[in-house]
This record gives C-alpha cells, sequence and structure tokens, in this order.
C-alpha cells in the first residue's frame, strides 16, 4: 500500500430505527482502503452492504450513518455538500450495487447507459462513447456487444446484468471502486474472466477496490486484505493470504463449515455462535 | 434398467417454445441411478439441470424419451401414487413454501391428498427429523430462518415417506454455516431411510460432500460421468469438466486467461 490511503473509515455506524427499537447494521467499524483489493465477507446480515453503501450516502432511508472520520484522499464524505458529493460519485468512486436490476434504468438502453456514464466524465461526442461502451461490454465478455447494446435492463438476465453494471462503473475509471457481490450471479468460469478485468484495472492503473463478498474461497484468492464482519463489527482482519490461519472462533467456523474437495471428510463442523462475539471488536 | 435401478433415463429431450424461438434445453440425455444411490448432477446455468429433475419429477410434460422411475415407465402424466414415491426439494424455500399458511398446514396437506392417517404423529416425527422442535408447528414461513425454511421444505418432502428425493441447489441460497447444517441433514436421512438422492448443485465440493457418483452437464447435454474419487482427484477426462474444476478452486489470472467457450 501506499504513502496515504484512498479512504478512511473511522468508528462507522449505521442503524435503523423500526418499530421494535433501533436495529444497529453496523457498530463502529475502521479500515483504511489503499491502492490495493480490500474484501470484506461474513454472512448476510453481517452489515457488509450498509459499510460499503456508508461511503457514497447510498444507505436506504430511514438508515442513519454515523462516523468518526469518512474521508476520501482527505476529503470528509460525511459533511460534504450533495453537490460535491455527485461530482464523486460514478467518477472518483463508484459503487456496483448487489442487485442489478434497482441500479440501472430502466427506461434507456444498456448501451446507452454505459455510454451517458461515459460521457458525464469526459468530453467525448456520441460516436466515441458508442464506441468505448462496445469495447466495455467486450471487456465484460458480453459475447454479442452489439446486440446487447440496444437491450433494456429487463431483456437481459441477472449475470448479464452484473456484468452491465460492471461495465458502467468501471468506464469512468474510478480511483475507488466499492463491489457488492459483484459476481455472485456469474457462473464460475465467467466470474473468474470479470475478476480478471478487475484485478488489472487495480494493478494497471492502481485503482482501489472494496469487494464484498459471502464466498471466503474467492475472497482468499483475490483480495490482498481481508475484514471479517460478524453482526455488524469487524471480528478480524488478516492478509488474504493467511486466511487459513485465522484466529477468531467465527472465522474458523466459517472455513470449517466449507465442504472441500480436497478434504473427504462427510461430516461437516457446524458453527456455534458464542454471544461474547457480539461485544467484541468494536470501538 | 437394471432391476436395483431407482432413475433411468434414456435419450431424454427437452425443448421450449416452438419454432425459431425454440430452445433445446436436454438434447439426449441418458443417465441411471442406482436405488440407495447418491448422485450430483453439475454444470453452469442454463445447461439443463433443472430441466432433467423437472422432466424426472413429473414437473415437466412435455419431454420426449424414456424416464423409469423405481421400476415404472413413467408417462407424461404422473399417478398420484408417484408422489409417495418421488419428492422434490427447490434452492428457495422462501418461494416453495405457501407465505400464509403455518408450518402445520403445509405438512398436512400432502398427508391429506394421499390419505394417509395419523397427521399429527406424522407431522411431529418429521419436524423431529429435520431438527426442528414441535414448536415449531405454528410457525410461518416468515417466522423461520432461511435454514429452518429450507427444513420445512425437507419436511414436507420427507412426510409421504419417498424413496428417491431430487434436489435443485438445496443450499445455494443459505449461508455457509446453515449449508453444513443442511448438508449433514440430508446424509443423515439418507443413511437411516436408505434413500436416494438426486442433487443439482453448480458448486462441485457441495457435491462431493453428498454424493457418491456425478454426471457434467453442458448446453443439454451430458459432458461426462465420474465418481466422487475421481472429481476429489482432479481425474476428469474431459477438457471441459476439467477447466470447470479449475473455475471452482478460486481466482487465478492465468486460469482465467486460458478458459474457452465450449459450444
Ligand atoms: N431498511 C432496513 N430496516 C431495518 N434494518 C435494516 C434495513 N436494511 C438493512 N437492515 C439491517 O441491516 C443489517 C445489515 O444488512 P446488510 O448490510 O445488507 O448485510 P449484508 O450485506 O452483510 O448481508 C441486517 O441485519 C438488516 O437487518
Ligand atoms: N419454462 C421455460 N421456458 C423457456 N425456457 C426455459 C424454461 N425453463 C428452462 N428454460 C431454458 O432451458 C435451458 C436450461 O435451463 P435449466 O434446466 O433451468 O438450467 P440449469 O438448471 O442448469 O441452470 C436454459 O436455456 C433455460 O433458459
Ligand atoms: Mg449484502
Ligand atoms: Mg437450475
Amino acid at each position: 500500500m501506499s504513502d496515504s490511503p484512498l479512504l478512511e473509515v473511522s468508528n462507522l455506524r449505521v442503524s435503523f430505527p423500526t418499530r421494535q427499537g433501533v436495529t444497529e447494521a453496523v457498530r463502529g467499524v475502521s479500515f483504511t482502503v489503499g491502492r490495493e483489493k480490500l474484501g470484506i465477507v461474513g454472512e448476510s446480515g453481517s452489515g457488509k452492504s450498509m459499510t460499503g453503501r456508508s461511503v457514497l450516502r447510498l444507505v436506504p432511508a430511514p438508515g442513519v450513518v454515523g462516523a468518526d472520520r469518512l474521508a476520501f484522499r482527505g476529503e470528509d464524505l460525511l459533511g460534504a455538500s450533495d453537490k460535491r458529493l455527485r461530482a464523486i460519485r460514478g467518477r472518483r468512486i463508484a459503487m456496483v450495487m448487489q442487485d442489478p436490476k434497482f441500479s440501472l434504468n430502466p427506461v434507456m438502453t444498456v448501451g446507452r447507459q454505459i455510454a451517458e456514464a461515459y460521457r458525464v466524465h469526459s468530453d467525448a461526442g456520441p460516436a466515441e462513447a458508442r464506441r468505448r461502451a462496445l469495447e466495455m461490454l467486450e471487456a465484460v465478455r458480453i459475447r454479442d456487444p452489439e446486440r446487447v447494446y440496444g437491450r433494456y435492463p429487463h431483456e437481459v438476465s441477472g449475470g448479464m446484468g452484473q456484468r452491465i453494471m460492471i461495465a458502467m462503473m468501471l468506464i469512468p475509471e474510478p480511483e475507488l471502486l466499492i463491489a457488492d457481490e459483484p459476481t455472485s450471479a456469474l457462473d464460475v468460469t465467467v466470474q473468474m474472466q470479470v475478476l480478471a478485468i478487475l484485478d488489472d484495472l487495480c494493478g494497471r492503473r492502481g485503482m482501489g477496490m472494496i469487494f464484498i463478498s459471502h464466498d471466503l474461497n474467492l475472497v482468499a484468492s483475490f483480495c490482498d486484505r481481508i475484514l471479517i464482519m460478524y453482526a455488524g463489527r469487524v471480528v478480524e482482519s488478516c492478509r488474504a493470504s493467511e486466511l487459513r490461519n485465522a484466529t477468531h472462533p467465527y472465522t474458523r467456523g466459517l472455513l470449517d463449515s466449507l465442504p472441500r474437495l480436497d478434504d473427504p471428510r462427510a461430516e461437516l463442523p457446524v458453527l456455534t455462535r458464542d454471544p461474547a462475539w457480539l461485544t467484541e471488536g468494536g470501538q | 434398467m437394471t432391476e436395483q435401478g431407482m432413475i433411468g433415463i434414456e435419450n431424454l429431450r427437452v425443448a421450449f417454445g416452438q419454432g425459431a424461438d425454440s430452445v433445446v434445453a436436454v438434447d439426449g440425455v441418458s443417465l441411471s441411478v442406482r436405488d440407495g444411490e447418491s448422485f450430483g448432477l453439475v454444470g453452469e446455468s442454463g445447461s439443463g439441470k433443472s430441466t432433467v429433475l423437472r422432466a424426472v419429477s413429473g414437473l415437466n410434460h412435455d419431454w420426449s424419451g424414456r424416464v423409469a422411475v423405481a421400476g415404472v415407465e413413467q408417462s407424461r402424466r404422473r399417478a398420484k401414487g408417484f408422489f409417495k414415491t418421488c419428492q422434490m426439494v427447490f434452492q428457495d424455500p422462501y418461494g416453495s413454501l405457501h407465505p400464509r399458511h403455518p408450518v402445520d398446514r403445509i405438512l398436512a396437506e400432502p398427508i391429506a391428498i394421499h390419505g394417509l392417517g395419523d397427521t399429527d404423529g406424522r407431522i411431529d416425527r418429521v419436524l423431529l427429523e429435520v431438527g426442528l422442535g414441535p414448536s415449531f408447528r405454528f410457525r410461518y414461513p416468515h417466522q423461520l430462518s432461511g435454514g429452518q425454511r429450507q427444513r420445512v421444505a425437507i419436511a414436507r418432502a420427507l412426510v409421504l415417506e419417498p424413496r428417491l428425493l431430487l434436489l435443485d441447489e438445496p443450499t445455494s441460497a443459505l449461508d455457509v454455516s446453515v449449508q453444513a447444517e443442511i448438508l449433514n441433514l440430508l446424509r443423515r436421512l439418507r443413511a437411516e431411510r436408505g434413500l436416494t438422492l438426486v442433487l443439482v448443485s453448480h458448486n462441485l465440493a457441495v457435491v462431493a460432500n453428498l454424493c457418491d457418483r456425478l454426471a457434467v452437464m453442458n448446453r443439454g447435454r451430458i459432458v461426462e460421468e465420474m465418481t466422487v474419487e475421481d472429481l476429489r482427484r482432479g481425474e476428469a477426462a474431459q477438457p471441459y469438466t476439467r477447466q470447470l474444476l479449475r473455475a471452482s478452486q478460486g481466482y487465478d489470472r492465468a486460469a482465467a486467461e486460458s478458459f474457452r467457450d465450449f459450444a
């Protein structure tokens, strides 16, 4: 990681007021992201998506976000004006959301959406934008880019929607990409090819990335560093290559519960949750 | 099909749609599953795995070829008694359970349809068998976790005491810790009841955990059949299977570069 981090997050909290009381989705999470691939793993409901969304203030109402510090290249994001945030969003920090259906404009063809995303962030003309959009569709392994260009979001499959989202988010060449389960709807071979594109952008252009996933093996093999979240907190962090040697019983429990091709044991150890995990790891 | 065969499929073909828009989802599949065996069906999405299961389970009426279950040749429409032999469990336990029916009613329905007695006793026993106490009888699906819902779906399939259970991605929507619980449950039920299982999954490690043998599908066809021991040793005969194996072993830049399309 180079000198100063791209993103600094300190004591991040996200809560939702509900009729039954306040749900604390994120409870004091701190981390930094440099020009690296930071993975966030954990089971569903552990607060991964809300952590990622907080960075761009995309937590849905009635969620409330607070932090001691939330800064992109030294600039405060929590207190930034809406106008300032719009200038950063998409152009400098992009986010690929878990469900592409909610992030694509339903009444605009996918090709035009990608081309527009390019034009907002460059002074290219329409022909140039179209050419770049087609290139990008090809880069995310869409077999017939010309045909897909003219389709509407409801006309594409979930896996194709994910790749279209990725194309749209990458085309402005952001400095930081927040990718929330970006490849969960893709087949393993396509997933690998799409990850290779993200990998290259990080390596070649020095893009930083937050990669959110529930797939421990994938994160361990793809990322540089990993945060393991449980019930809104980071219970452990480690270098991705060291995940096998993780020490927290929650992390160990998750790893042990995975069936493995190289381990012929039949009965899988079942995770027993310790109530103490709920209170440790916070600030 | 041999005497002890539980499933015999010969030259199964399933097409959707008419004319130019027609999609051949399953294109000449033949396979057999022995009584008591646990058989896996793997392949990428759209390869035809679910369509094979649906033809066997009688959910799809529009197929050609030959399908025999428990030694009985099957026609397009299934006799009611068929479902006492063969039951199916789906990926999304939420979608497959009636949202406004309590567990009690979800489990009582098949018992009533098949005119079996001792409804209360059967429900209590099957709930216990899938690791849920009798207190779960009066809960609604939205009051259950994902894992508990899948247990109810398995209980519903088991309440008729079938010999054959068809499982379509039964753990794909679950967290890994819950997946482990469901895989352990299925393994125990198979041993206790001498069940035959067919497990459809895109996850090779899940199939290896529960199955003895598997078939790999690509674009409606079976690419190869192999034992789980062969799979564990990485001894696949076909390049398609080798690529699938490599892709399931985590991210690898060089591997991604080498992937190709198999038509
Ligand atoms: N609109 C909401 N109202 C109340 N709680 C919410 C809402 N949205 C999310 N949550 C809670 O926030 C927690 C974290 O959610 P999320 O970040 O989406 O988890 P993950 O991405 O790790 O699956 C969940 O436990 C969920 O209950
Ligand atoms: N009801 C249907 N109508 C039209 N096409 C279908 C239908 N069900 C499946 N298909 C098509 O059949 C092919 C195989 O699908 P499926 O058996 O669901 O694959 P898998 O379970 O391996 O993902 C796919 O191309 C799919 O789009
Ligand atoms: Mg999420
Ligand atoms: Mg399927």
